[in-house]
């Protein structure tokens, strides 16, 4: 049970996949202006990411070696496909919103690192369940941005009016900054910052120490 | 892992087990969404053009508003109706075609759209007695980042604007992408496009907002704040596209009844 919740709960804060392992960023940036898209990007890397770990670890003792890493492209481009098309069926007008992007879940290293660290040396089960936690792990980052850009990009929440905006006869000017992808890089770097006052064993040892001045106070 | 995972044997019976269950599956989820994926894209153009038109009404379904509008074929040279050129005829692929489309000179490509089908869609709102009440006119062309595709709707008269709507774009959040906002959209119904008896559009957008009272305020919109090159993407492509390469020839034999 504790490995369970462990495996389920640990990438949220502990372990998460954009604060502490930097992954998946570029997804990251592109999705979060408005929480409606950051929500259905988030589900949708979770469901690839679970049930490619779970596939993956069903066969991991089938695997060739030595082509193990296409085998793992195929299974999680052919996951993706499917998303996309359920997507394009179901949620039209989300799926035109997120373009490329539900396509490039294929690039999210998320999957492939998952697939790679854990599904190929665990059982099934419990690959699934890393699959979904990490999944949480990224759609937590994602809210949290979303949530900011779209508060104060453009006045709402989930679509909804929360600050009346200038151009629509309010007395909110919106952030023009926060609807544009680098913003949320410094939203990102402060999740970041945050988690590691919070948690400062995730901080990495530095790489070298600078040398002191041996120059200084000549003068 | 065993070692004999790595014999050419079982690499090419795992390589071609693996693919044949995913493209079984990639496949299977393709055609079967299929229909509904068709479906979704015609509602979605068919809740554009009634939006664009200023009839959309909620309570009601868009197929069942949609039945009031005609969908028609106009050659744009001739400026007269034709049939739909091929079954399930979609102007945008048709404009790359070489049998549906024609390439651009750069003289007269002012929207920068390069390629334009020689069949254009366009769809009329009827009155009981035929009487067209309603023109609804597909536009597209270049703004700043992306091109930008809309609807420009005309009264009876063929010169005013009902109203004016892009569906597709990709413009500056908040700047050019305030194409979307709904005050802005406000401001184009009565405006009107061509001045008495020309065929050259008047209508453009300007700078620093359109007093009523000053001369010719009819045929000016106020142009987006802070994208100055969304709003001439948006001048050129509604000058083009009701221009003389545009709908003009089929305008005037609209007008006197010959289209």
């Amino acid at each position: 049970m504790s490995k369970t919740n462990e495996v389920l709960v640990g990438p949220i804060v502990k372990n998460n996949p954009i604060a502490l392992q930097i992954l998946g960023i570029c997804s990251a940036l592109a999705v979060t202006s408005n929480l409606k898209t950051a929500l259905v990007m988030g589900i949708a890397v979770s469901l690839v990411t679970a049930f490619s770990n779970l596939f993956i670890s069903a066969i991991r003792n089938h695997i060739p070696g030595n082509i193990r890493i296409i085998v793992q492209m195929t299974i999680i481009a052919s996951l993706v496909i499917v998303v996309d098309q359920i997507l394009k069926a179901f949620a039209y007008e989300i799926s035109k919103q997120l373009s490329v992007f539900v396509g490039l879940i294929i690039t999210n290293c998320i999957v492939m690192g998952r697939a790679e660290a854990f599904a190929m040396k665990n059982p099934p089960g419990i690959s699934f369940l890393d699959g979904i936690g990490n999944g949480l792990g990224y759609s937590l980052v994602l809210m949290f941005v979303g949530t900011i850009r779209e508060l104060f990009g453009s006045g709402s929440l989930f679509g909804i009016e929360i600050l009346p905006l200038v151009n629509n006869g309010g007395w909110y000017q919106g952030n023009g900054l926060l609807l544009l992808p680098p913003s949320a890089f410094f939203i990102i770097g402060m999740f970041i910052w945050i988690i590691r006052s919070w948690k400062p064993e995730q901080v990495e040892k530095p790489e070298y120490t600078l040398a002191s001045n041996t120059k200084g106070a000549e003068h | 892992m065993s070692s004999n995972n790595d014999t050419i044997g079982k690499t090419l019976t795992v390589t071609i087990l693996l693919c044949v269950i995913c493209s079984v599956v990639v496949s299977a989820a393709a055609v079967m969404l299929k229909p509904k994926q068709v479906a979704n894209k015609d509602l979605d153009r068919k809740s554009n053009i009634l939006a664009a038109a200023g009839i959309a009404d909620p309570s009601k379904s868009v197929d069942e508003m949609f039945k009031q509008i005609t969908t028609r074929y106009v050659d744009l040279d001739s400026g007269k109706f034709v049939e739909e050129p091929a079954a399930n005829y979609d102007a945008a692929k048709a404009a790359k075609d070489p049998q549906f489309g024609e390439k651009l000179d750069r003289g007269v490509d002012i929207a920068s759209i390069k390629y334009q089908a020689k069949v254009m869609p366009v769809y009329l709102v009827e009155s009981s007695d035929g009487a067209i009440e309603k023109v609804i006119l597909p536009v597209h062309g270049y703004g700043l980042w992306s091109t930008l595709y809309g609807f420009l709707a005309l009264e009876g008269d063929l010169n005013t604007v009902v109203g004016l709507g892009f569906y597709s774009h990709a413009e500056t959040p908040g700047l050019g992408g305030e194409v979307d906002n709904p005050l802005w959209k406000a401001l184009w119904p009565g405006k009107k496009v061509y001045a008495d008896n020309t065929s050259d559009p008047e209508i453009h957008l300007v700078k620093g907002g359109v007093d009523p009272s000053t001369p010719n305020a009819e045929y000016k919109v106020d142009a987006l704040s802070g994208a100055t090159l969304t709003s001439n993407g948006v001048t050129h492509l509604i000058q083009f596209w009701m221009g003389k390469n545009g709908y003009a020839p089929f305008l005037n034999n609209l007008r006197a009844g010959e289209a």
